[in-house]
């Protein structure tokens, strides 16, 4: 059952069984849990990401997924796909490959360190406004960690989407630190709450405390580390509510924090609002928005990306 | 397609079984029956090197049909939810490549048709994963090194039902513990679509310094086939039930 992933070094070159497209390796990016993703050339000069497993159904899932989001409503999630194929070594037995866009950026804590507080707010804003899209047709991102994204022109994206799951089945994969069951606070279904709680520990983890133990009384934990992080203040009954499953999904969530990043306004009474006056949605409409926009203005100006 | 109930046998150890028949042995008779037998070897926080005796962890996962891995406490949860989900997608796989064969021809896996096609196979065997009918008898082996780790073992279990109970198939475990002096391995836990509500789990332990591996998953296969034996051994007030059979 264990076979080896195989370490290429720069200068290799992997052949594909069935669709005959050399690959050059560059350089590895990293690896994980089912497979190595290594920087690569194609003959006619592109730049892609090859992530070459072992466990080829795994990696045939992953596929699937990629080729589905390259194109949800035409707005890019994940990297876009470009080849699969089987990698025959010269001992006989074959590897699995995918290839996808090259995505060059920084890790996000790396990006955040020596930018002011309210970065953290912006990209959280920006991974909730993402993950609605993939909540809006029917899926959670499930594995959503800092490892998974990456930001590139001050923009956060993701590039890992091996663990997307169908609302309402078990979670694929995940890592304890941001999942809600570890932390006793929910299942390990994949609903949209699932998603918003990962989000709520990736700000906490930006936000200065790190990864942390869960210690004897989880959720006690988590709250004393939302009370010792200044920079989460404003957004503090917004994680809270995350915690309590009070949004629907990413995007109702993102629209408190758009209203804290341009108004200060505490969530609280932003909720109140929405929920009294229900005749007021189209108002409700233009300000998400207008705030979208400003969120994404203030992101580094990159609207190209938006549209 | 269907795969029927999925029966596999988790045993959770830290060391070599020294008493009775081969362990190896009886996980293949389990992989005649259809039942998977996985193995976790449970390491020390602060264990450094790889005990010799967890040679065997390997060997019986191998002849079970299942799935081995060598852990620290710290990463039990993950492991033991990992290695279920595993080995059940393991063995929906072989139940969809000898399908393959009959339509196919032999030599004929998912490995060998052109990815996609694959494609579309595999979406079926995760399909399956997720509704298949699952029973899982988990067999812990509480001899003394055992002892303290026994809260985590507790957390791991916990962990796998919360994993394994977010399926849309049904699930059931079982919680047997061995060495017992009497029936070889004692019932914790009788079947049981969740793991959330055992409090006293292994508070009571009777250990000798022995471990016998072999003897323990015989009893083990032995209490899965009265599970599945007809209807009248399954009623509630069954008489036997505190013999372990």
């Amino acid at each position: 059952m264990k076979k080896q992933a195989g370490n290429f070094s720069p200068g290799h070159q992997v052949l594909g069984r069935w669709n005959k497209h050399p690959y050059i390796i560059m350089e590895k990016l990293g690896s994980g849990a089912c497979g190595t993703v290594y920087k690569c050339r194609s003959t006619r000069g592109e730049t892609y990401a090859l992530k070459m497993g072992t466990d080829s159904s795994r990696m045939m899932l992953e596929v699937n997924m990629l080729k589905k989001f390259s194109k949800v409503q035409g707005e890019k999630l994940g990297p876009s796909f470009v080849d699969v194929d089987d990698y025959r070594m010269s001992g006989g037995h074959q590897l699995p490959f995918y290839v996808m866009e090259y995505i060059e950026g920084k890790p996000l804590p790396q990006f955040l360190a020596g930018k002011s507080k309210e970065w953290v707010g912006i990209c959280a804003a920006q991974i909730m406004g993402d993950i609605a899209k993939l909540h809006e047709a029917g899926y959670v991102f499930g594995d959503l960690k800092t490892d998974n994204l990456l930001v590139s022109d001050s923009r956060v994206r993701l590039i890992d989407v091996g663990g997307v799951t169908a609302a309402g089945r078990a979670i694929k994969e995940y890592t304890e630190f941001y999942d809600r069951g570890y932390w006793g606070m929910g299942s390990r279904k994949a609903e949209p709450s699932y998603d918003l709680f990962a989000i709520t520990m990736i700000m906490l983890e930006t936000a200065g405390a790190g990864r942390f133990e869960r210690g004897s009384s989880p959720r006690k934990t988590l709250e004393q580390k939302l009370a010792a992080a200044p920079v989460l203040k404003p957004y503090r009954t917004i994680i809270q509510n995350g915690w309590k499953g009070k949004y629907k999904d990413a995007s109702e969530m993102e629209k408190d924090m758009a209203g804290v990043l341009l108004y200060k306004t505490p969530s609280s009474t932003r909720v109140h609002f929405r929920a009294d006056q229900k005749k007021k949605t189209t108002d409700s409409g233009e300000l998400t928005a207008i705030t979208l926009l400003s969120v994404l203005l203030m992101g580094g100006s990159l609207i190209t990306f938006f549209l | 397609m269907k795969t029927g109930r999925l029966k596999q046998i988790l045993l959770l150890t830290d060391g070599c079984s020294n008493h009775g028949e081969d362990p190896a042995a009886v996980a293949a008779l389990a992989r005649s029956q259809g039942i998977t037998v996985n193995v976790i070897g449970v390491l020390d926080d602060r264990q450094n090197s790889r005990p010799q005796g967890l040679d065997e962890v390997e060997a019986i996962a191998e002849a079970g049909g299942g799935i081995s891995q060598i852990v620290y406490q710290k990463s039990l949860s993950q492991t033991v939810q990992m290695v279920t989900k595993q080995a059940m997608t393991q063995t929906i796989q072989g139940i969809v490549n000898k399908e393959l064969q009959e339509i196919l021809g032999k030599n004929q896996s998912l490995e060998e048709l052109p990815p996609e096609q694959r494609g579309e196979v595999v979406e079926v065997v995760d399909e399956l994963g997720e509704s298949s009918a699952l029973e899982v008898l988990v067999l812990v082996d509480v001899s003394a090194s055992m002892h303290h780790k026994l809260p985590t073992v507790k957390d791991a279990l916990f962990d796998l039902s919360l994993s394994l109970n977010a399926r849309s198939g049904s699930n059931d475990f079982s919680v047997y513990t061995f060495p017992d002096p009497k029936h070889t391995i004692l019932q914790m836990v009788d079947w049981t679509p969740e793991l959330g509500a055992v409090n006293r789990l292994f508070s009571k332990l009777n250990s000798g310094g022995y471990t016998p591996t072999g003897p323990a998953l015989r009893e083990a296969l032995y209490a899965f086939a009265a599970k599945s034996a007809p209807s009248h051994l399954e009623d509630g007030e069954d008489p036997y039930e505190e013999t372990g059979w």
